[in-house]
């Protein structure tokens, strides 16, 4: 504890992070070596590529609320590493965030996002953090990063139903931002997207919960046929005028019967 | 007042001739003036009230709250100054904050009442600042349960069932003490705890009031939240009806 | 009286458990012309005197009442769409708070795209105002807010303190007189909460009109009013456009001016005695 009289009261120097840390610009991206400790004149170098990474993250939006999708599978590479990983987490009682990308990097958003949480419950004055809000907050942290140079290796997708009002958004790496009615990170942005869009757009309003759950269930099917860091056991969030519900993690059938007739799969006879 | 021009009450930093440091002496008469505060620690849960005096009817009534929240285990209500306790709840909000960011797990009571303890007793070091008007109680539930702490103005603290702090100490300590702990529900700590401010209450004497009161236990999802409107309401509608009733007997 | 050794320094208790300090600081809210806010269901207003030249210092009390020689000075500050202050006290006090405000204003808006909750700001003004009460070689702000906002959760009117209270309020008054206002508030506090917005003001303007000296009015120069609520984004009112309040305020008192006059005549006399507490 700092007990100079002089620094009491004062924001901490380090500790207590301040909301603007993210907004700091970084300085010395490559300070020079040090001649006289004869350091390796390689540049300071930081995060090149993920390490345990999270695939696909879908949502979309229905009729009643906002529904998102994920499966439990984190990769170490092409190694099915963590079976039980849980990629769509709630913040507050109207949001969800699904991240894809490293999965460190997640469990440091959640971190500081949970903080912010937690203020926000101290001040008990009856204000929330609506998911626009938290969507806002993360894009900061994002962008903050990415300028810095040291980007927190992630595609977000924040969910959230509110005050009747629906919203869903994404944010990566780079702190590049939209919202729209579908949205799909990684594999999914080229696989299921296209899938979301004909069933959804323009069928908001009209979409059930039912259909919601059976068009992201269907999805992440295709996307599990089709991509080799994907796992059957997935999680769906719903955020509806009653608030967040996260399934727990369920498998998808699936239907491999067809690969014995496919050449080049499985056994291999001359 | 013995003390008085002696010159050894000018700083905190100086001691008298028998010992003693004035000056934290007279920040202790800062909260002798204040609304009572008192904390039950029953056996599932820990109850916090404070008798928030109203010294203006253009007040906001149930606003500006004086109980608040630290951490979402955590409740704390300063009895003295009031911006004191306010700057104090801040720097409970770091530590238990900081806490979080290097363990990942809810501080634990003793920790956030021996944090807040030692910035306390720092500001009893040295002529450069002046102690905190302030006796200061702390309810927590944590991974061991429900536990109570009340910080004096010279950082001096103890874990406690029961305290009590500010203008009716003294009566609301001894109705304290004839509380059975190991058999007290929350439910039950709340109700005792209406009737305990209501008797310390002086209607001819003292402003117009406002019962405020917090709690942290499994009805509230272990989150110190205000007491629910319609709980306090009966525990206050009892506690009124008790002490007429007790009030009919005497005479 | 031995007050005197325990009165010169901010990190002095005296025996009593008192910081003179402090309250004295409380007293250079009072040498400054008075503010007014008023809230009801949907809006908070604020109204202040405008005096000419610095209004703080004692030396201009000549200037105070001839008044014309200087431009006069603002008293209501607007801090962003939602937010307002009026302030009585040390002027530049009241920039050093507003300027943080206006930047802790914009920072919510940048950091989580939403307007700064007014209970928010006004408890970190607080925090910063009591760090100013116990360490050396600080002394405390020498001037008091009146915050007025509209959030989600509504209007809200906020007194701020040297002394780092603040609190949330139906209506209040602070500056030199004040007290002759709050008389006027206090009487009438049940009637705000539904009132219409032309309404508040009026109820404003009567409050400011009694801290008043006796040889003064309220004219479109000596007056300022700040409004925000429910779509309304925080607007200054003054000069001309506070002609249209001033002719509402002679039209509403003329078939009634028997019941309202006496009280509003009476209240400088029994206001001065009141002013310390």
């Amino acid at each position: 504890m700092d007990t100079h009289p002089g620094n009491w009261g004062n924001p901490r120097p380090h500790g207590g992070s301040s909301d603007l840390d993210i907004l700091r610009p970084v300085d010395g991206l490559a300070p020079a070596p040090s001649a006289a400790h004869g350091s390796s004149a390689l540049p300071v170098s930081r995060t090149q590529q993920p390490i345990v990474t999270g695939t696909s993250v879908l949502g979309i939006k229905y009729k009643d609320g906002v529904m998102l999708a994920a499966d439990t599978l984190a990769s170490y590479g092409s190694l099915a590493q963590i079976r039980d990983m849980k990629r769509l987490v709630a913040f507050g009682d109207h949001t969800v965030i699904g991240a894809s990308g490293d999965m460190s990097d997640w469990q440091h958003i959640q971190h500081i996002l949970n903080d912010c949480i937690i203020d926000e419950y101290a001040n008990g004055d009856g204000h929330q953090l609506h998911p626009a809000h938290i969507f806002e907050y993360t894009s900061r942290v994002m962008y903050g990063r990415r300028s810095q140079v040291n980007p927190l290796w992630n595609s977000l997708v924040v969910g959230g139903f509110r005050d009747g009002k629906h919203f869903l958004g994404y944010v990566d790496l780079l702190g590049t931002t939209y919202q729209s009615s579908t949205i799909a990170t990684g594999y999914g942005s080229y696989i299921a997207q296209p899938l979301l869009r004909k069933q959804v757009e323009g069928r908001e309003d009209e979409l059930t919960e039912a259909d919601a759950a059976k068009i992201l269930d269907e999805s992440m099917r295709v996307l599990f046929y089709r991509d080799a860091r994907s796992l059957n056991k997935i999680q769906r969030a719903t955020i509806n005028p009653s608030g967040v519900s996260i399934t727990e993690p369920y498998s998808l059938q699936t239907e491999w019967s067809f690969a014995e007739g496919i050449k080049g799969y499985g056994a291999i006879y001359e | 007042m013995s003390s008085v021009g002696t010159g050894y009450d000018l700083s905190a930093s100086t001691y008298s001739p028998d010992g003693r440091i004035f000056q934290i002496e007279y920040a202790g008469k800062a909260v002798e003036n204040s609304g009572t505060c008192i904390g039950i620690r029953a056996k599932d849960g820990v109850v916090i009230a404070h008798e928030k005096l109203i010294h203006s009817k253009l007040l906001v009534p149930g606003s500006n709250r004086r109980i608040q929240t630290v951490d979402q285990h955590i409740g704390m209500v300063g009895a003295g100054l009031l911006a004191d306790s306010r700057h104090l709840v801040t720097l409970a909000r770091e530590e238990a904050s900081s806490y979080r960011d290097n363990y990942k797990t809810p501080i634990p009571a003793k920790m956030i009442a021996e944090r807040v303890a030692s910035y306390v007793s720092a500001f009893t070091l040295y002529s450069s600042v002046r102690p905190f008007g302030l006796s200061t109680i702390i309810g927590v539930m944590d991974v061991h349960g429900p536990a109570l702490y009340m910080i004096e103005p010279s950082g001096v603290h103890y874990g406690y069932f029961g305290c009590a702090a500010g203008k009716g100490k003294q009566v609301a300590k001894t109705e304290i003490e004839k509380l059975k702990f190991a058999e007290l529900s929350a439910r039950d700590a709340v109700k005792a705890a209406a009737k305990i401010i209501h008797m310390v209450h002086d209607d001819a004497k003292d402003k117009e009031f406002e019962l405020e009161m917090s709690w942290i236990c499994e009805e509230s999802g272990r989150k110190h939240q205000p007491v629910p409107a319609d709980i306090l309401q009966e525990a206050e509608r009892l506690a009124k009806a008790q002490l007429n009733a007790d009030e009919m007997e005497e005479d | 009286m031995f007050r005197k050794q325990y009165d010169g320094d901010i990190t002095i208790w005296s025996p009593q458990g008192r910081i003179h300090q402090v309250e004295y600081a409380l007293e250079a809210v009072k040498q400054g012309s008075a503010a007014v806010g008023v809230r009801s269901n949907t809006h908070a207003v604020v109204l202040a005197l405008k005096v000419g030249l610095v209004p703080y210092t004692l030396a201009f009390t000549l200037h105070r009442s001839s008044g014309e020689l200087a431009s006069y000075q603002k008293k209501v500050l607007k801090i962003d769409d939602h937010m307002g202050i009026a302030f009585a006290g040390l002027t530049s006090d009241a920039r050093v708070l507003s300027n943080y405000m206006r930047s802790e204003a914009m920072k919510s808006r940048m950091i989580f795209g939403r307007n700064l909750p007014v209970s928010r700001i006004v408890a970190s003004i607080g925090d910063k105002a009591q760090i100013n009460t116990q360490r050396y070689g600080k002394r405390p702000y020498g001037v008091g807010l009146l915050v007025i906002g509209y959030d989600e959760t509504g209007p809200h009117l906020y007194e701020c303190a040297p002394s780092g209270n603040y609190f949330d309020y139906l209506a209040m008054s602070i500056g030199a007189r004040s007290q002759s206002a709050r008389t006027y508030l206090e009487r009438h506090v049940d009637a705000f909460a539904n009132a219409s917005v032309d309404e508040l003001i009026l109820h404003g303007l009567r409050s400011l009109r009694d801290t008043l000296q006796q040889d003064k009015e309220l004219n479109i120069n000596n007056c300022t009013i700040g409004i925000v609520g429910k779509g309304t984004s925080f607007t200054v009112i003054e000069g001309d456009s506070l002609q249209r309040y001033l002719d509402m305020l002679v039209d509403t008192e003329a078939p009634a001016a028997a019941p309202t006059a006496p009280p509003a005549g009476d209240a400088p006399a029994d206001a001065a005695p009141m002013e310390t507490d």
